[in-house]
């Protein structure tokens, strides 16, 4: 489809550019984490610390969980997603807006909204499962329903409705026709659930309670409290093991389902005008208001009330100097805005030239897209260690940038989950006629893929931003001078002594975080713009 | 098709976006590596003035640079890092009055509480990340000193502190504030009578009202167990518990969790929980709407005492002006700015503390301690029995 030679360079560039960048900021750190954890450490106790029976248990709770969140969030998520990309109705963008909210929301705050909320409802919950999976649900709920999505509402209805002319019954045109074509992008977004409920740490330790145990909170117990480094370094591999198993499977499944072309093109939204679709919409809008927007309700009631009632004085007060922050709450977040922007802008470059390289580049694109993940799927306090111990020489350690460059390592992923299948989808046939008329490959890629993968590159960006803006994992770990200190970090300090004003300043300072995501959502919807109209 | 007018402009508009945004992140991040625009220093941050302030005239060049210049003009001008944990708050101006006297910049670093400062320092000991560490304390003291990552300093300025806080007799690590560990209590929703014992907190009425913490993932909590092996012993604390347990007492990851989850502080229903003598004052301080006295008060015989040390991070290149932080850090003007950033005892005792922590959180006269080796090597089993009789 390329001349030969042109596209070799391609292939090279596409693959070493992210290969360099994963190298140093993933496999390098974890290698110096790796080597000085477990110097002097011989196989008998590498062996020992695997097969302690609480080795076995904390790994099968930790699967367990994780597994589970991943299907109730894809249950939870699908008929969202689905809706979404149906139906045009009035309040689309809200409710897409707004799934990201808690995607940013810190941990301890969210539980606190989800306990308030279970108490309300008389569930008891407490230090059970289900709270686990119900908190991984909100949380994650905006992957699904974003990645999966972005993708159902450009999916090509016409064959569908071919199979149907020819005979076949909605279920059996969707199963034959749709489903091949979505499948491997829900796989795709349920591996990123997986992922982060796998690595979850404060849900585990505040909503499950003391006695609970996952791979995520005992490394960081024998990292920190017992400071046995060797067996935390060997919790830190066995979660190493099961990503890389998990990427190499999911992308060996991914290929075999690959659709040559005719998945993408505008898909047509319907109104929701009859009985039968307002009903459906109706359910699966109060679906996404009982998951999503109970708890955001929760928490902006109680960071509204004040001593004598409700009002806004916690807002106010973020505004002003406190002794205990080193700057002012609305400081710490343009802060966090910054870096978020950063972090967004490096991740979808480095995201769409590593979605070339693992779509075009064999067996090292398949390698690439296994480490693309695992900053997801290992533990936040290994990976924050490896950068202490990776960048001593170069004393990049306390380089201001390494926070949003850490950030963007992160969101890569979420870039690749929404671009690759977007590339993968397109039809080979286009290029060639292309390349048959004569354009050259630079051309080809910006006249037919952009257009066809815009749309995945904003719906990454925007997660890579979340990210930046929730200091999601090993990022909380990097050390930081007070010039980069976040809005996240505000809300934890806050929250570190008693005394209701910080309190209420904590939870008001959690809700202008949500919005502000929510709103840059809405607006990267408007940048999203028109779907691509081909064929 | 191929050349459908609105999609090379499409892309070109989204281009421009992304590289606008590029641009104005760039800028925001060159201004976060701490230059400081001319625009942006009335947003600047304090500590980020502080650690930048030993320029007279405004700044531009970003901070290495200033670091070179500086060095040209006057051989003395040193920067140097005062690694500490997330909870390190001063005040505007304070380091400040450091470099003025001196001549010596600071710079600020942190990451995580105080256990993974230690952890940090611990994994790249010979290589530390500053000059200076603060924040190590009492329960994980003994760690820093096996794994060796102090050099001796001996302050003149330690004639103000009390001996007992001084731990290490090599003088490795310098004590710089005090704190005590203590069961905090809602004084309107108390059982009974306020206890005024540890004994008390086993009566069932009061056990049922407890919440603690875990004491491998919470630094209060840990002090708490450490505080009833000292007072029960090596053969009466797991007994301890055990009646707390059966009392219905109850145990959360983290301070926060307790604090605000459970206890009835955020809305919570347990009316005693471990928190901080200094806690009464800062219910005082940050109350909303504002009161007349805490609604917390503290059962004094329950409180474990703990010391935040500096030391010198072996590895610094200037160990001379490290000792010179240190000192400045006992000094009057940085002790007496303690209490209220955050919320522990100065350890120079000739500092007056602020009226609120002289009326509701004074010191315990006879809290109970540990000495730190101990605490080291009875920490894993300690906790593996505690875990065993209060999670399984």
């Amino acid at each position: 489809m390329m001349p030969r030679a042109v596209s070799s360079v391609v292939r090279v560039v596409t693959v070493l550019v992210p290969a360099l960048f994963l190298g140093a900021l993933v496999v390098w750190p974890l290698l110096s984490v790796f080597s000085r954890s477990l110097r002097g450490v011989d196989g008998a106790r590498v062996l020992e610390i695997l097969t302690r029976s609480s080795t076995r248990s904390v790994l099968t709770f930790t699967v367990t969980q994780a597994l589970l969140s991943a299907l109730l969030t894809l249950l939870v998520g699908l008929p969202i997603a689905h809706a979404l990309a149906r139906y045009d109705f009035k309040g689309r963008g809200v409710v897409r807006a707004l799934v990201v909210v808690p995607f940013v929301l810190p941990t301890v705050v969210v539980a606190a909204a989800l306990d308030a909320v279970f108490t309300r409802m008389a569930l008891d919950l407490d230090r059970s499962l289900a709270a686990i999976l119900a908190a991984h649900v909100f949380f994650n709920v905006a992957i699904v329903v974003r990645i999966v999505g972005g993708f159902w509402a450009t999916l090509d209805r016409r064959d569908i409705e071919a199979a149907q002319v020819l005979g076949a019954t909605p279920f059996r045109a969707f199963r034959l026709v749709a489903l091949p074509v979505l499948l491997p992008i829900v796989l795709g977004a349920g591996l990123l659930v997986f992922l982060f409920s796998f690595t979850s740490f404060g849900v585990i330790l505040i909503l499950g309670g003391p006695a609970r145990a996952t791979l995520e909170t005992e490394i960081h117990r024998y990292a920190i409290f017992r400071q046995e480094f060797d067996v935390a370094a060997v919790l830190a591999m066995v979660q190493l093991a099961i990503v890389v198993l998990l990427s190499v499977g999911s992308a060996r499944f991914q290929r075999r389902f690959v659709n040559t072309g005719r998945g993408v093109a505008r898909r047509r939204t319907v109104r929701p005008d009859t009985w039968g679709r307002r009903a459906h919409l109706t359910v699966v809008i109060a679906l996404a208001c009982v998951v999503i927007g109970v708890p955001i309700g929760a928490l902006i009631e109680s960071s509204l009330r004040t001593g004598g009632g409700y009002g806004l004085t916690h807002y106010r007060a973020l505004l002003e100097p406190l002794p205990l922050l080193p700057v002012t709450a609305a400081e710490a977040l343009m802060r966090s805005l910054r870096f978020g922007l950063a972090a967004a802008v490096l991740a979808s470059i480095i995201g769409v030239i590593a979605a070339y390289g693992v779509v075009r580049g064999g067996r090292a694109g398949r390698v690439l897209e296994a480490i693309s993940l695992v900053p997801l799927g290992v533990s936040a306090v290994t990976l924050g260690f490896g950068y202490l111990l990776a960048f001593t020489a170069l004393d990049l350690r306390r380089s201001p940038w390494l926070i949003p460059v850490a950030h963007a390592v992160v969101g890569l992923p979420f870039v690749l989950a929404s671009v690759v299948p977007a590339l993968r989808a397109i039809d080979d046939r286009l290029h060639e006629a292309a390349a048959v008329l004569g354009a050259r490959p630079s051309r080809i890629s910006r006249l037919i893929d952009w257009p066809l993968i815009r749309r995945a590159v904003v719906t990454g960006s925007g997660f890579a931003f979340a990210i930046s803006l929730g200091e999601f994992g090993a990022t909380a770990f990097l050390s930081r001078s007070p010039s980069a200190f976040t809005a996240p970090l505000a809300i934890f300090r806050l929250l570190s002594q008693p005394g209701a004003a910080l309190r209420g300043q904590a939870l008001a300072l959690s809700v202008v975080i949500g919005a502000t995501v929510a709103c840059l959502a809405a607006v990267l919807e408007r940048l999203r713009g028109e779907e691509a109209v081909l064929l | 098709m191929f050349n459908h007018p609105t999609v090379p402009s499409s892309m070109r508009r989204f281009l421009l976006t992304l590289m606008a945004l590029a641009l104005v992140a760039a800028a925001c991040g060159s201004d976060d590596a701490s230059s400081s625009s001319e625009g942006d220093t009335s947003t600047d941050t304090a500590a980020e003035t502080e650690s930048e302030a030993e320029e007279p005239e405004p700044a531009d060049a970003d901070g290495e640079d200033t670091v070179e210049e500086e060095a040209m003009e006057e051989t003395e001008a040193v920067t140097i890092t005062l690694v500490t944990h997330d909870s390190f708050a001063v005040s505007e101006g304070i380091l400040q009055t450091f470099t003025d006297e001196t001549g010596i910049s600071v710079e600020l670093l942190s990451a995580g509480d105080a256990g993974e400062v230690v952890s940090r320092a611990v994994l790249s000991a010979g290589q530390p990340e500053g000059d200076v560490m603060f924040g190590i304390d009492n329960t994980f003291l003994q760690r820093g000193l096996d794994a060796d990552l102090f050099v001796p300093h001996q302050s003149a300025a330690l004639s103000d502190v009390p001996d007992e806080l001084e731990l290490d007799p090599e003088y490795r690590v310098t004590p710089i504030d005090v704190s005590d560990v203590c069961v905090n209590y809602w004084t309107d929703a108390l059982p009974g009578d306020a206890p005024t014992s540890l004994d008390d907190l086993i009566d069932p009425a009061n056990a049922a009202s407890f919440v603690t913490e875990n004491p491998e993932s919470s630094s209060p909590g840990f002090a708490f167990l450490l505080a009833t092996i000292v007072r029960y012993g090596e053969d009466g604390w797991e007994d301890y518990w055990q009646q707390l347990v059966d009392g219905g007492m109850s145990v959360t990851s983290g301070w926060s969790e307790a604090y605000y989850g459970e206890f009835i502080a955020g809305g919570g229903e347990r009316a005693l929980v471990t928190s901080y003598a200094s806690s009464p004052p800062a219910e005082k301080i940050f109350a909303d709407p504002p009161v007349d006295a805490p609604p917390t008060g503290v059962l004094e015989d329950s409180c474990f005492r703990q010391i935040e040390f500096a030391g010198i991070l072996a590895g610094t290149e200037h160990p001379a002006e490290a000792g010179q932080l240190i000192d400045f850090m006992l000094s009057e003007t940085f002790q007496a700015d303690i209490p209220l950033n955050m919320f522990v005892y100065p350890a120079n005792e000739t500092v007056a503390l602020p009226p609120e922590f002289v009326e509701f959180g004074p010191l315990t006269a006879n809290p109970i301690t540990m000495d730190p080796a101990d605490i080291e090597a009875g920490r894993l089993d300690w906790t593996e029995r505690w875990t065993n009789i209060v999670l399984r």
